[in-house]
């Protein structure tokens, strides 16, 4: 038998409820691992006990003979984006240092109510602002993977896991958790699926509440499941998703089965490959890859079209004003006054209060952001970059209406490159920027969009494929992205080094 | 350059962000650099077209005029770097 840590949702499900193994020897078995992996720094705080407590009760509840939990047996990470009653919640940000919700996010909720545990709570680029995982206050993941020189050898050099969703993209590729929470404002979850080789779904804003979810911009934030697999994703997002009247923009819409849905035929599905994802200097590999999602699709029955959305290319600045303007407001919040980092110098006033704790407790690029937000915001400046980005963004919406005319998902990269190394992007923001070249329009229009692994890059390093559905339309989503899965057959893992 | 030192203050007092003299000088070229690439905007004909509201068409609910919570104040001041007597302490604002 395989160790219980290569296992995925699915397996671990169908294991314990088979009687191959208890929930307790699942949950320590995680546990071990997860503390033995303190050299990727995918965790900022660890809970076994949270997460044997669970397995308890999954045991309890086997043994006692009743109906089990959806998640009975199965322990998971958490972002430590989402408010967890009792454990410290950061949002990888020194601001938020000391900070234990009294309260529990609405996502994290239903995933205990569902029988899950919990492993830890998982590092993150700080306010989920970055794609590299470089911006935690709690210092970066690493990511488990390692490129291979041209000897076949394996190279010593640190990767980063991609972000914000880096804590939890790493600790699923290196078989710390079978699955964990991620969010997405523009691609947070979709990158960092991408570069280590594992899966990832954004659904369509507002199926996930965001009640107890640190903010960074409230009207792209959305919450959703990474794991090793399409179907495990879907299994997550049925227990994570559902109405919720905390959250004013909560979609009111049932949740689907999804898992039961899943159905990898695409006869009569037409694929929209949008050309002008087609950037200047896109790696040979890259498009290689697109190609043979391309020809896999055609493999799985489905008609392939040529589509334009002619705005992409203005995706990612609408999403530099609009995200930051929002964060610049989400983060007023913190005051050092109702939770977090006071810094109060000698003598200082309540208005140096507020400066200096903001200086103490904020990131270099959370700052950055803030400070562009205030100016896109102020005075003078509010209509020639807000207003006109919110009606580009109109525009970029509009082009994926005219496209679903033609089809019923589309299918591109999700990302321009393979991982890169720590300190490769960092010197020029926007060159940081343009990882999220491929997954920030469909954020900008608030679409349901997945990452699957595909295949390789030359230097043994993960790529992955991106399928963008209509809104609520999740399911043609994990269909297609099922079609991929089977076709692409990706088994590489990363070798232990840590 | 499309915002000067002199910016550069303004917003970060605006954003109740101390900033260093050193830090003012790095923000400058990075706003700048910034400004610069998202006003490619500008050449994207807009006109008549709305700016978006709502990413996915939901109307905004109303709930019912009824008192859902209260009584839990320790627990609001659980996570308050200085409360007082069951207040937020601040520095003192009225001399």
């Amino acid at each position: 038998m395989s160790k219980l840590t290569d296992l995925g949702v699915a397996e671990l499900r169908d294991g314990f409820r088979g009687g191959n193994f208890t929930a307790r020897e699942v949950a320590e078995a995680f546990n071990a691992v997860v503390a033995g992996a303190s050299a990727l720094n995918a965790f900022i705080t660890t809970t076994p006990e949270h997460a044997l407590a669970a397995a308890d009760e999954a045991d309890n509840a086997r043994a006692a003979g009743g109906d089990l939990k959806p998640l009975a047996g199965i322990p998971i990470g958490m972002k430590d984006l989402f408010a967890t009653r009792g454990t410290r919640t950061t949002a990888g940000s020194h601001i938020l240092e000391g900070f234990t919700p009294p309260y529990e996010s609405t996502v994290s909720g239903k995933l205990w109510d569902a029988g899950a545990g919990m492993l830890g709570k998982l590092n993150m680029d700080q306010f989920a602002m970055g794609s590299s995982n470089e911006t935690s206050s709690f210092g970066p993941v690493i990511s488990p993977w390692r490129a291979r020189h041209e000897s076949g050898e394996r190279s010593n050099t640190d990767l980063v896991p991609g972000g914000s969703s880096g804590g939890t993209s790493a600790a699923i590729a290196a078989r710390l958790c079978p699955a964990a929470t991620g969010t997405d404002t523009g691609g947070s979850i979709r990158q960092p699926a991408s570069f280590t080789g594992i899966s990832g779904i954004k659904p369509t804003y507002g199926r996930c509440s965001r009640y107890g979810i640190v903010g960074f911009a409230s009207s792209l934030d959305q919450a959703g499941p990474m794991a090793r697999s399409v179907r495990d994703c879907a299994i997550m997002l049925e227990a994570m998703a559902g109405f919720d009247p905390k959250d004013s923009t909560s979609i009111d819409a049932p949740v689907l089965p999804w898992e039961a849905g899943l159905n990898a035929s695409m006869k009569g599905k037409r694929v929209g490959i949008p050309k002008e994802y087609r950037v200047d200097n896109m790696p040979p590999e890259i498009e290689a890859l697109w190609e043979q999602g391309i020809a896999w699709f055609r493999d799985a029955g489905a008609e392939i079209v040529d589509v334009s959305l002619p705005h992409t290319h203005y995706s990612l600045p609408v999403y530099y004003v609009i995200a930051p303007a929002e964060a610049s407001s989400n983060l007023a919040r913190y005051d050092g006054v109702r939770y977090g980092l006071r810094d109060l110098p000698d003598g200082a006033n309540l208005q140096d209060m507020y400066a200096a704790t903001r200086k103490a407790g904020f990131g270099w690029e959370v700052k950055r952001r803030l400070l562009i937000g205030t100016y896109v915001l102020s005075a003078g400046f509010y209509d020639a970059y807000y207003t006109k980005a919110q009606r580009v963004r109109t525009l970029i919406a509009q082009d994926f209406d005219k496209a679903w005319e033609q089809c019923d998902v589309l299918l591109t990269p999700t990302t321009p490159s393979a991982a890169f190394a720590p300190g490769a992007q960092s010197a020029d923001p926007i060159a940081m920027y343009l990882n999220d070249v491929f997954t920030v329009p469909a954020s900008l229009a608030g679409l349901p969009a997945m990452s699957v692994p595909a295949g390789l890059s030359s230097a043994g390093l993960p790529l992955g494929l991106q399928i963008i559905g209509k809104a609520l339309d999740e399911q043609s989503v994990f269909n297609a992205a099922l079609a991929l899965e089977q076709r692409a057959a990706f088994t590489a893992r990363p070798e232990k080094w840590w | 350059m499309s915002v000067d030192e002199k910016t550069v203050r303004k917003v970060a007092a605006l954003s109740r962000i101390a900033v260093t003299d050193e830090e003012v000088a790095a923000m400058v070229p990075e706003l700048s650099k910034l400004l610069d690439w998202v006003k490619q905007l500008a050449e994207v004909n807009t006109e008549g077209v709305e700016p978006m509201a709502t990413v996915i068409d939901n109307t905004l609910r109303l709930r019912a005029d009824d008192v859902t919570d209260g009584n839990i104040r320790d627990a609001i001041l659980s996570n308050a770097p200085s409360p007082e007597h069951g207040f937020f302490g601040v520095p003192k604002v009225i001399e």
